[in-house]
């Protein structure tokens, strides 16, 4: 295996996380060059590994496009924790690693014997992020996190769904997963930087409930300040009309406008050859245009259903009008934006073909982000890892494998 | 500073964040792991102080709520760098700055002289970041967005809501999160990089991109099966059939959602027999293989059977009852908090997670997150309030040499 170059070039990180957190913060590493090793076993496999969409339908550990889609760049060291014999290997890794990364419900990691205290002793200046969805101590820490739970219980269903009707989820299901690992992954480069300086490694300790709430402080603050809760508003914003999503031509085609300025009231009007509006007393300013928002409403629904949501867009943004298209995921797929900022990797995999991995949401003009290799079939790098990264000899190795230790 | 900053990670880092509500959050992340983070504002204040919900709801450039939650342990001066004097000062601390962060509209620095070479040629090593809406280059780029236009455009937006009206978006802005958030990571990769090689580089954000680098399974979903992920509301989709996910309790709302297989049957098991403790499962209930239910298989038959009583039971308790059962039992149930909740939330309170951060100006204490990452080695706190209009102006000025006299004519000019 080909060594690799990027900005984390030679940092190594053991990853004993699963599902999304753990891996999509690491994902910030093997994109940039470090050496990421998946510890994983089929005996209980990654929850993603066993989730559609499959390749063809066809369930299998290394044919899901869930996990897959998320994974590029990371070596996979399959290794049964239960195995008595495991825990020695694992602590190998450990002494070979900068990271030990861990997103598991508290308890899992030190009953294996790799707390923290035990994995200063193998490596001292070693450093372990921790993501649990709560933290390791208090009444909710044993509770397992998923996504969609830890935004409910994070507040944010408060801001989603219309005056008549109840709270509802954010339609991404583990829409919290994604906002974690930037904290994580933030922490970990400072903590990288400050044991490079200090020979001092650390413990971190993220909780995913905890930096969820970053994403709703202002209604919180508000809270404070005058004991409102939030309401639920539909599209409707305080300080813009038209402001919202309206209907296009196409089944469930949908478009957004937003209207701040009388400027771009009337080059809307213009834009929808309603140049009659503009000075209309109902609508020629902010507070008249709130009053009769309803009505607004109606008026550009009936000229945007007329078209196709690409056709509004070019036209209000011509018009220099904020307004785009209600992308879908086969949209998102094909968005031009995104793909000139390589969001999207086709890389080859043995069992999904050319299939789509994700790349990075952000660009380095010096250093970019690197599409280095598909994701790892389940134990894929069992033996590099073993003989390249911890010195096994071949002997040695084999031994192992015959005690059944890397399933 | 002084000795304040040895206490954090990146002691010793300097930035300079010039951006708008857009790029808030990634000063905020780099200013709590210890980056002396140096707010620039137009003299007046920056536009986004305008942004509601105010302290009191009195609306006032020193009250807006939004800048207070985004810019704590962030100092703050005002700098008009469209002014030639403006951007010759700029120049001077660019000297001692790690990092600019910026999110004016793609060109516009290179239009004052101020972009990425001329930084770099001051401050060899210089990161510059810079977030807008659509990122730098592409067909995009000069679009007009709100977060409203930048969710859809990012594939959020479209899951969002009930099937059967327009989608929704989640009012509070989320956009310009993910795209701080991203920065901040960005920003620290070119950091680490830098002390590496000395190199210094611009980190490209996109807010789109940000937000539509999380689409769950959305995506591999697409390109598999041919299926586009719609809303579903307060249920769940799935192929056979859509579970509920949203369900009433006495004084609110919980949420649950049926998890198949290994990873699910705990919270089943538990929940039965919770149910049962109190005479509320049912003979169906009870004799279901949890172990074996395969949520992508399980008929909407199924699922209405498993609801119903699951319904009954959530109906018959409060929020409150719900929480602790939950936690007693460790399985992943909870009621929908409210701001009221998450204050006086008992994990939060043993976490110690809320912090009071002194604001004189308005004789009062507000709360704050402490920490977003507790470190062993060092403390990532909130230990001050978000900057007034020009209040560090005399010291950070002072320090490239300005004196008084200079800033009195400054502020004349209307360049501070």
């Amino acid at each position: 295996m080909e060594a690799r170059s990027g900005v984390f070039s030679g940092i190594k990180i053991a990853g004993f996380g699963w599902a999304i957190v753990g891996p999509l913060t690491m994902k910030y590493f093997a994109d940039y060059g470090a050496t990421v090793i998946r510890v994983e076993t089929s005996k209980r496999p990654c929850t993603l590994r066993i989730s559609a969409p499959y390749k063809d339908d066809k369930p299998g550990l290394d044919r899901s496009g869930y996990f897959n889609h998320f994974s590029a760049n990371m070596l996979s060291l399959a290794l049964n924790m239960e195995h008595p014999q495991a825990l020695e290997v694992a602590r190998r890794l450990v002494a070979e690693s900068d990271v030990v990364m861990d997103n598991f419900t508290p308890g899992v990691m030190e009953g294996w014997g790799l707390g923290y205290e035990e994995l200063k002793k193998v490596k001292p200046d070693i450093i372990m992020l921790r993501q649990s969805g709560f933290g390791p101590w208090g009444p909710y820490a044993q509770q397992p996190a998923f996504g969609m739970i830890l935004a409910a219980m994070a507040g944010l269903p408060n801001f989603i769904g219309w005056p008549d009707g109840g709270p509802l989820p954010v339609g991404v299901s583990a829409y919290t997963d994604c906002i974690s690992p930037r904290f994580a992954a933030a922490a970990l480069i400072a903590a990288l930087d400050y044991r490079n300086k200090t020979g001092k490694g650390q413990l971190l300790d993220l909780s995913q409930f905890e930096t969820t709430l970053y994403f709703i402080m202002p209604a919180i603050l508000e809270y404070i300040s005058s004991g409102r809760e939030p309401a639920r508003v539909g599209n409707s914003h305080p300080h813009a009309a038209p402001y919202g999503v309206y209907p296009c031509k196409g089944d469930d085609r949908w478009c957004t406008i937003a209207v701040f300025s009388d400027e771009q009231w009337a080059s809307l009007c213009q834009v929808m050859g309603r140049t009659e509006y503009i000075d209309d007393l109902r609508f020629s300013t902010l507070l008249s245009r709130k009053q009769n928002e309803d009505e607004i409403n109606e008026l550009i629904s009936g000229w945007t259903i007329n078209f196709a949501p690409e056709e509004v867009m070019d036209k209000m943004q011509s018009a220099g009008v904020p307004a785009g298209v209600v992308k879908n995921a086969a949209d998102i797929y094909d968005d031009p934006q995104l793909r000139q900022h390589n969001l999207f990797w086709p890389l080859n995999h043995p069992d999904m073909g050319l299939f789509t991995h994700l790349g990075q949401g952000f660009e380095l003009s010096k250093t970019p982000a690197q599409a280095h290799m598909p994701s790892p079939r389940l134990g894929e790098h069992t033996e590099y890892v073993c003989t390249e990264i911890l010195g096994m000899t071949d002997k040695e190795f084999v031994e192992l494998v015959g005690a059944g230790i890397f399933e | 500073m002084g000795n304040i900053w040895k206490e954090f990670v990146l002691n010793g880092c300097r930035a300079l964040d010039l951006t708008d509500e857009n790029g808030f959050l990634c000063g905020k992340i780099l200013a709590d792991l210890g980056v002396d983070l140096i707010k620039v504002e137009r003299p007046g204040g920056d536009p986004s102080r305008r942004r509601g919900p105010f302290w009191a709801d009195v609306p006032h450039p020193e009250k807006s709520l939004y800048w207070f939650a985004y810019n704590s342990n962030k100092r703050g001066i005002t700098l008009n760098i469209e002014a030639d004097d403006g951007q010759r000062i700029l120049k001077e601390l660019v000297k001692t700055a790690d990092f600019i962060i910026e999110s004016s509209p793609p060109g516009f620095m290179d239009s004052l002289g101020l972009g990425y070479s001329t930084l770099n040629s001051i401050k060899k090593g210089i990161i510059l970041t810079s977030i807008t809406p659509f990122g730098q280059v592409g067909p995009y780029k000069d679009y007009q967005t709100s977060d409203i236009v930048t969710m859809g455009m990012s594939g959020i937006l479209y899951q969002t809501g009930d099937p059967n009206r327009p989608p929704v978006n989640i009012s509070i802005p989320q956009a310009c999160l993910h795209a701080g958030a991203d920065a901040a990571v960005g920003t620290m990769i070119a950091y680490y990089h830098r002390e590496m090689t000395g190199e210094g580089q611009q980190v490209d954000i996109s807010m789109q991109q940000s937000a539509a680098w999380f689409l769950a399974n959305a995506v591999p979903l697409w390109e598999l099966s041919g299926v586009i992920l719609k809303r579903a509301g307060a249920f769940r989709w799935s192929v056979n059939s859509t579970q509920r996910q949203v369900w009433q309790c006495q004084d609110g709302y919980v949420f649950f959602f049926m998890v198949g297989g290994r990873a699910g049957a705990k919270t089943f098991h538990e929940l039965v027999s919770w149910m049962d403790g109190e005479g509320m499962a049912n003979e169906y209930l009870r004799s279901i293989d949890w172990e074996n239910l395969d949520m992508f298989k399980v008929s909407q038959d199924v699922v209405d059977q498993i609801s119903r009583p699951i319904e009954k039971f959530f109906f018959s308790h409060t929020k409150k009852e719900i929480a602790r059962g939950a936690a007693e039992r460790s399985i992943s149930i909870c009621p929908l908090s409210s701001m009221a909740d998450l204050l006086n939330d008992a994990q939060l309170e043993s976490r110690n997670f809320w912090v009071e951060i002194e604001h004189p100006e308005l004789n009062t204490r507000i709360t704050y997150p402490r920490e977003f990452v507790k470190s062993s080695e060092k403390v990532c706190a909130t230990r001050f309030r978000a900057p007034l209009i020009g209040e560090h102006n005399e010291e950070i000025y002072g320090e490239i040499g300005l004196s008084k006299k200079d800033l009195a004519a400054l502020k004349q000019a209307g360049i501070i």
